[in-house]
């Protein structure tokens, strides 16, 4: 027996919930230290950290730019494991029935967790399905948020709140790479 | 720097009053009077701010709250959930569409609130936010297309990638290990792509 407020925080939060909070972040970075809300500037700011060698994309003080948003970066992962840990209510993802139809019909098994655990596991790394999900995937992520100068958060949310066309045209991109990872590269992977 | 930061705060504290932010306006550059670095005058700049110095650790703690808060909200909306970001590029639900659309909405409408009040950031700074340039938009459309492969392919994106490895699942490690090299390998190619 839990307390409804408790109970609130243990459940999934629905899109109207999240989403304004979300939303939040852009004027409260803003007005906190007059930061850009935008996540993969850190994967930047790591090899500016790790190994700028003599690329001059890395060559900054990333202690005074970077600092605070690779800070920002461990609270995610300091939030995913409080959350995780304290607040999990029902273990699983509550997608539609729709949804769990065609992922089923795809070759999809294991609807518990966050996502397929034969598909993203250590041992998936020995595939090919999961080199190219887990090492090509990540890899077009690094390559493609940089040239585009922004990811889901900077461009997406931070981007198109500031009406800046640039950011529509790579959030047009990222739908049109998404779908056709989904619709067609997708099947080949999962279940083939 | 410490001194700075102090008046800063206090300054803070009267964001409401828009006589006494006009005549500050008068004395104070729009950005710090520093040499521009070589990332500033770079092509695609990082985005620092006002602020002229590293962050002194008691600054950085806020980050961490709010990164904190943000990994909160993006596991218990179940952002991070490969599911479902298959069913939003599958239009099987409106979760996603509704986080992102609802997220742009408050976004958008803070922001013409922070331009109209000409508002100030905590350290006394007047809030910009600077206009990305199309170009001929190759970056854009090709990066973004390279990016959402990527984004179908792992079912999450950078912010994702840190609240998944909170939740435990350790091999989380290998896509950001790789988004990692990927974004080195786009900073040394840099000067033969099209932009």
């Amino acid at each position: 027996m839990i307390s409804p407020v408790l109970r609130a925080f243990v459940e999934p939060w629905p899109w109207y919930v999240a989403g304004p909070i979300i939303g939040l972040f852009v004027p409260g970075l803003l007005l906190v230290g007059n930061k850009m809300f935008g996540i993969s500037a850190n994967l930047r700011h790591a090899c500016a950290v790790a190994l700028p060698g003599r690329v001059e994309f890395f060559r900054y003080d990333w202690r005074r730019i970077g600092g605070w948003n690779l800070v920002f970066a461990l609270g995610i992962l300091v939030g995913g494991a409080i959350a995780g840990q304290l607040l999990a209510g029902d273990a699983g993802t509550n997608i539609g029935p729709a949804a769990r139809e065609s992922l089923a019909a795809l070759g999809v098994r294991d609807f518990t967790g966050l996502m397929p655990r034969d598909l993203f596991s250590w041992a998936a790394l020995a595939t090919w399905q999961g080199l190219v999900m887990l090492v090509g995937g990540g890899f077009l992520i690094g390559f493609g948020t940089a040239y585009a100068g922004g990811c889901t958060s900077g461009h997406a949310i931070s981007g198109l709140a500031d009406l800046q066309l640039p950011s529509l045209v790579a959030v047009l991109g990222f739908f049109a790479g998404g779908l056709v990872s989904t619709w067609l590269i997708m099947p080949l992977l999962v279940g083939g | 720097m410490v001194i700075k930061e102090h008046s800063g705060t206090r300054r803070g504290d009267d964001i409401g009053t828009r006589s006494a932010r006009r005549t500050r306006d008068d004395r104070t550059p729009p950005s710090s009077g520093a040499p521009t670095s070589a990332a500033a005058t770079s092509a695609a700049p990082v985005h620092a701010g006002a602020a002229a110095g590293a962050p002194s650790p008691r600054g950085l703690a806020i980050y961490l709250l709010l990164g904190t808060l943000f990994g909160i909200v993006l596991t218990k909306s179940e952002v991070i959930s490969w599911f479902r970001i298959q069913e939003m590029f599958r239009f099987q639900a409106f979760h996603m569409y509704g986080i992102i659309g609802s997220a742009i909405v408050v976004a958008g409408l803070a922001l013409r609130l922070i331009k109209r009040l000409r508002l100030r950031a905590l350290d006394g700074q007047v809030i910009v936010v600077p206009p990305k340039v199309l170009g001929n938009g190759t970056r854009y459309w090709v990066g973004g297309t390279l990016f959402g492969l990527g984004w179908a392919l792992v079912g999450a994106c950078p912010g994702p990638l840190f609240a998944l490895l909170g939740n435990g699942v350790g091999v989380m490690l290998v896509p950001i290990a790789s988004a990692i090299a990927g974004t080195w390998a786009y900073g040394a190619l840099r000067p033969r792509l099209p932009h």
